[in-house]
């Protein structure tokens, strides 16, 4: 597979480390009310789906940056490949 | 033996002479010849035995598709089996044996397999050696195994390289027939990057084995012509002898080089294959088409070929199976057999074609709407028997026989991506389907375009089309363009022992077995029979299989459907996939700063993820491994020892959140942490379970150094970065891994200020006072080198880690030693450090096993329910909290010298020893001088609570039980005194 880099351009899939669900950027408030059972479905529920799928990959023989790559996990195609820096922020993550 | 049936002609060098061996006979070749066609020209067309039947075989095509004509190629440790004798190219000095029979080819004592066939039908493993279920193992599978099978391995090392290499390009052409070398030229002469790689040593695909002309040239010349020109073309890579073997993920495609097989010895250093990943923006697939047999009565004989072989043969490798030939067709193209062997001067004997409007030829018979119903001959074909169309039989006296049953598209490589082909009832053959893999394009008879005209056609202009090209594309020479005309037909009526698959002795009578028996898909269908399987993979049985499936079921071919289509296309060595990332190069090694220091003093290494490390020093007259271990841990605590833990990750962690971050990253505190002091720090998952454990030491406000273990160091890394960028990408925080720009030793023992006072500069206070325990600093050594300094303590003696860039570190470990030459200072390894941390009850990688959590290992407090940090959460739930939750302990033997063994279980003093009444077990042991006893530690629920409990340590797999008292973990110094002294 090619990813392509966001500012890098396009990289081999073997520069790279698969972690999975792009889920786990959202990781819950601990203070919040329910923080235990968000904490379970962020740890532990993923949804597994045939097709589009964001995950999360990470260039560890290259820059070191987190990606969100959008891949279908049934034809490979990638459609969207972002820093999950950015999508972290763009979700409200901050510190 | 001379060459009995050489033909004139062909493209083969007849003014060199190479010598090879078959079944240790010798023969002579020319160069362009292959194995196949120098056995056929010497007279030899019986070249194997069949799988199951061991039935005399001999060649059935002339290409990669061939089922069997399959040898052991070379011999002794270069001994490779299974390679198909028609696309081995000869060299001087070629050996070659045959396969599969005993105790020779002529006369194999299993072709009495043969008179038994009517209990080796389809399944026949499956319903014959179901019980007694002890005989499996014992009898049926040795046996089985001894009979079955083809090809056997040398047992010995291959001694040959392999390499990978990458390429890229705008076009990659996939064969170089008529419609991929038109496609090169297009897309050569239009400036694009070009890859066109073909299977064959020579290029020109079908265009070597025909007799009509392009334009004024013959094809052969003509394809010559091409090549050359593609050869002066500097933005044209021309790869012959390379298969394209398949079509992967956004591009990409997998190739086998064969870059030595052709050579009698390979040059010094050069591999024998070559994997190559062939980047392509587009790819453009020209396999050609492969015929398909028509199967009868007996069609397995040596002499028994596909026409367009035979054809081949005679063509492009002046080589004839026999003198006297007979054809069996259903379509056009076989009459092109029989013309250009007649040609030739071999004997037609009839041409037999099913179509009772069979093309008529004065200069020999056409037997037309007749059958060949069966054949004669023990080791080769000799008689062959015709159904007329009146209903009369005849005999012809004949050796080689070519069938034709018309030709299938080679579309392998465009369902690699789960595309399914499309069924055309023109050619009565399956054509690329619509779903082809991204960037993938097809021309010539790969997509059903048959003639020749429409081949050279449809490279130009899929090339063209592909590239976008405007303008003028190049000429075409004048070609023929023959419809195809053909009546489908796959067997003959009344035939059993017809074959189908004739690698896997697959007979018209099996799959009809099989439908009988319920087997409705054609997955199933291949699966019991094993039609399609093993090296050929059915590229020529496949077809039949399925035709006549779909007849047995009453339903189309299409609607039947075909197996899977996966990659490789042809067999690939595995060597080949492996490279050169074999033996000591399967992965990097690592070597520590003291490496060639430490292999001076004979120390034993062993591997720690890639790295090498020190395992022990043995001294002259140690004898065993554990008097160099317990010396070490003795003369350690003695006096001091130096051990190498540069291994260990070393994160640096910078930024005006750097000591947030570490709050985040450790469930215990960080945010308070003085400058110039180190912290010990448990690093969760976010599931709660422990993920690892090291040290932070403040450099400076904004400053730290975090370790890892060694196992930890690349997942660690990691995760904070995960945690950095995807949680909380707003501190500011850099990481970056110095694991490597650092050496780092641990000195530990009494003596070791001592001794590094004699390696810190003076300016630099040292004392317990000025330097206490968990300190850390900036420093430097032996006058002015840059060094950082630790006193920290795995050992539990007093100790300090000191660190120098690793350039540094052979020169600061030999001066260690001599300045610690007065304290009789001691290297150790890693078993002495791991006996140490055992005694001093330090958990490690065996206790941080993925499943503990900080509570398992006596740390539930340090988990700060202040602040957030990964996996404080969960780590609060109820299944990790139960008031009996295990505990790490120390175990000691209750009878002195009882051995304490990692992996056993705890179980009470009295009572039953099983899973229900286990209650812990042991992570870690060792023997420790120190304690002059054997002691572990491990995990016993509410182990905290149950010190000076007489237990039972048991291994019910090696039957070992031994009583055991629970102690605390910490066998040594358990108030810390001396690491603070």
């Amino acid at each position: 597979m090619i990813i392509n880099h966001p500012l890098l351009g396009s990289r081999d899939s073997s520069e790279f480390v698969y972690l999975g669900d792009a889920s786990l950027i959202d990781r819950p408030d601990w203070q919040a009310e329910h923080a235990a059972e968000a904490f379970y479905d962020y740890a532990y529920l993923r949804d597994n789906p045939a097709g589009e799928h964001r995950e999360l990959w990470f260039h560890e023989g290259g820059d070191r940056s987190w990606l969100v790559v959008t891949r279908n996990t049934v034809t490979h195609e990638i459609s969207k490949v972002e820093l999950a820096r950015d999508v972290a922020r763009a979700q409200g993550r901050s510190k | 033996m001379t060459q009995i049936n050489r033909l004139s002609g062909g493209q083969i060098d007849r003014a060199t002479t190479l010598n090879f061996r078959f079944d240790n006979r010798s023969y002579t070749a020319h160069p362009g010849d292959t194995l196949a066609s120098a056995l056929l020209a010497n007279g030899v067309r019986l070249m194997g035995r069949s799988f199951k039947y061991h039935r005399p075989r001999g060649v059935l095509t002339a290409g990669s598709e061939e089922p069997n004509a399959i040898v052991e190629l070379r011999t002794g440790n270069r001994q490779e089996p299974n390679t198909r004798a028609t696309t081995t190219e000869m060299f001087d000095g070629l050996e070659a044996h045959s396969q599969n029979r005993w105790p020779s080819l002529k006369f194999d004592a299993l072709a009495i397999n043969d008179q038994f066939s009517k209990f080796l039908s389809a399944g026949f493993y499956y319903k014959t050696f179901m019980w007694p279920a002890a005989f499996w193992e014992k009898l049926y599978e040795p046996m089985i195994r001894r009979a079955a099978g083809l090809g056997s391995l040398s047992m010995q090392e291959d001694p040959d390289e392999y390499d990978k290499g990458f390429r890229h390009c705008d076009l990659l052409i996939i064969g170089a027939g008529p419609s991929g070398l038109m496609a090169a030229l297009t897309a050569g002469r239009a400036g694009a990057d070009v890859i066109l790689a073909d299977e064959d040593f020579t290029l020109g695909g079908r265009l070597n084995s025909e007799t009509f002309s392009l334009g004024d040239e013959t094809a052969a010349n003509w394809a010559g012509q091409m090549v050359a020109e593609l050869s002066a073309l500097p933005n044209v890579r021309l790869m012959p002898r390379t298969t394209v073997i398949g079509a992967f993920d956004h591009g990409i495609y997998g190739a086998v080089e064969r870059t030595g097989d052709h050579l009698a010895t390979l040059p010094a250093g050069k591999p024998r294959q070559i994997l190559w990943r062939i980047y392509s923006k587009r790819a453009l697939l020209c396999a050609g088409a492969t015929e398909r047999p028509i199967a009868f009565e007996n069609n397995d004989r040596p002499g028994v070929m596909l026409a367009s072989a035979l054809r081949t043969y005679a063509n492009r490798f002046a080589s004839s199976a026999a003198q006297r030939a007979a054809i069996f067709t259903n379509n056009d193209d076989g009459h092109r057999t029989a013309a250009d062997l007649h040609a030739k001067g071999v004997k037609i004997v009839a041409v037999v074609d099913i179509r009772p409007d069979a093309p008529i030829n004065y200069e020999y018979e056409v037997l037309a709407g007749a059958q060949i119903v069966d054949t004669k001959g023990r080791l080769g074909l000799t008689f062959a028997e015709v159904k007329l169309s009146d209903g009369s039989t005849r005999t012809l006296d004949c050796g080689a026989l070519g069938v034709s049953g018309g030709w299938n598209p080679n579309v392998h490589l465009t369902c690699h991506q789960r595309g399914r082909p499309a069924w055309n009832s023109d050619l009565a053959a399956f054509v690329p389907g619509a779903d082809l893999p991204p960037g993938l394009s097809v021309a010539g008879a790969a997509s059903g375009l048959m003639s020749t005209h429409a081949a050279l056609q449809s490279g130009t202009e899929e090339a063209a089309q592909v590239l976008e090209l405007k303008g003028s594309l190049p000429d075409l020479p004048d070609a023929e363009d023959a419809p195809v005309s053909q009546t489908p037909f796959w067997y003959v009526q009344g035939c059993a022992r017809a074959w189908l698959d004739q690698q896997n002795d697959v007979t018209v009578k099996d799959v009809k077995l099989s439908h009988q028996e319920g087997f409705r898909s054609v997955e199933h269908l291949k699966r019991y029979t094993t039609l399609g399987m093993a090296t050929d993979q059915g590229k020529t049985s496949n077809m039949g299989g399925l035709a006549l499936m779909a007849e047995l079921a009453g339903k189309s071919i299409p609607d039947t459907g075909t197996t899977i289509f996966r990659p490789p296309y042809t067999p690939v060595p595995i060597g080949t996939f492996a490279g050169r990332m074999k033996g000591q190069a399967f992965h990097p090694t690592r070597l520590t700063p003291s490496h060639y220091w430490a292999k001076e003093r004979g120390a034993v290494f062993v591997e720690v993820g890639n790295w090498l490390r020190a395992q022990w020093f043995p001294l002259p007259g140690e004898t065993h491994w554990r008097e160099s271990v317990d010396r070490e841990v003795r003369q350690t605590r003695a006096s001091v020892g130096v051990c190498d833990c540069t291994t260990l990750g070393k994160i640096d962690v910078q930024g005006t959140d750097a000591a947030d971050f570490l709050n985040r990253i450790y469930c215990n505190g960080f945010a308070k942490l003085a400058v110039g002091k180190t912290r010990y720090g448990l690093m969760l998952r976010e599931d709660g379970i422990t993920m690892d454990d090291g040290t932070a030491g403040r450099l400076a406000e904004d400053h730290f150094v975090v370790t890892t273990t060694t196992a930890n160091a690349v997942k660690v890394y990691q995760h904070m970065e995960f945690v950095r960028q995807c949680l909380f990408p707003d501190m500011d925080v850099q990481l970056i891994s110095t694991t490597e720009a650092w050496a780092q030793y641990a000195v530990a023992g009494p003596n070791s200020r001592k001794l590094l006072r004699k390696i810190v500069d003076p300016e630099f206070d040292i004392s317990n006072e000025g330097f206490p325990f968990m300190a850390c600093g900036n420093i430097t050594v032996c006058g002015g080198l840059r060094a950082r300094l630790f006193r920290i303590s795995f050992s539990g003696e007093l100790a300090f880690e000191i660190a120098v860039p690793s350039r540094y570190g052979d020169a600061l470990m030999r001066r260690l030693m001599s300045e610690g030459e007065e304290f009789d200072v001691v290297p150790y390894g890693t078993e002495a450090l791991g006996v140490m941390r055992i005694e001093k009850g330090h958990a490690a990688g065996n206790e941080l096993n993925g499943t503990t959590t900080a509570l398992n290992l006596g740390m539930g407090r340090m988990v700060s329910k202040k602040k957030d940090s990964i996996g404080s959460t969960l780590s609060e739930r109820e299944g990790l909290n139960e008031d009996d939750a295990l505990k790490m302990v120390g175990i000691k033997p209750v009878n002195t010298g009882d051995q304490i063994t990692a992996g056993g279980h705890l179980m009470g003093a009295s009572g039953p020893v099983d899973a229900a009444h286990d209650q812990g077990y042991v992570t870690s042991a060792a023997f420790s001088p120190s304690l002059d006893s054997h002691i572990g530690l491990g995990f016993l629920k509410s182990g905290d609570t149950r010190l000076g409990e007489k237990m039972r340590l048991v291994s019910p797999l090696t039957d070992l039980t031994v009583e055991v008292e629970i102690v605390s973990a910490h066998f040594v110094d358990p108030e810390g005194e001396r690491l603070r002294a």
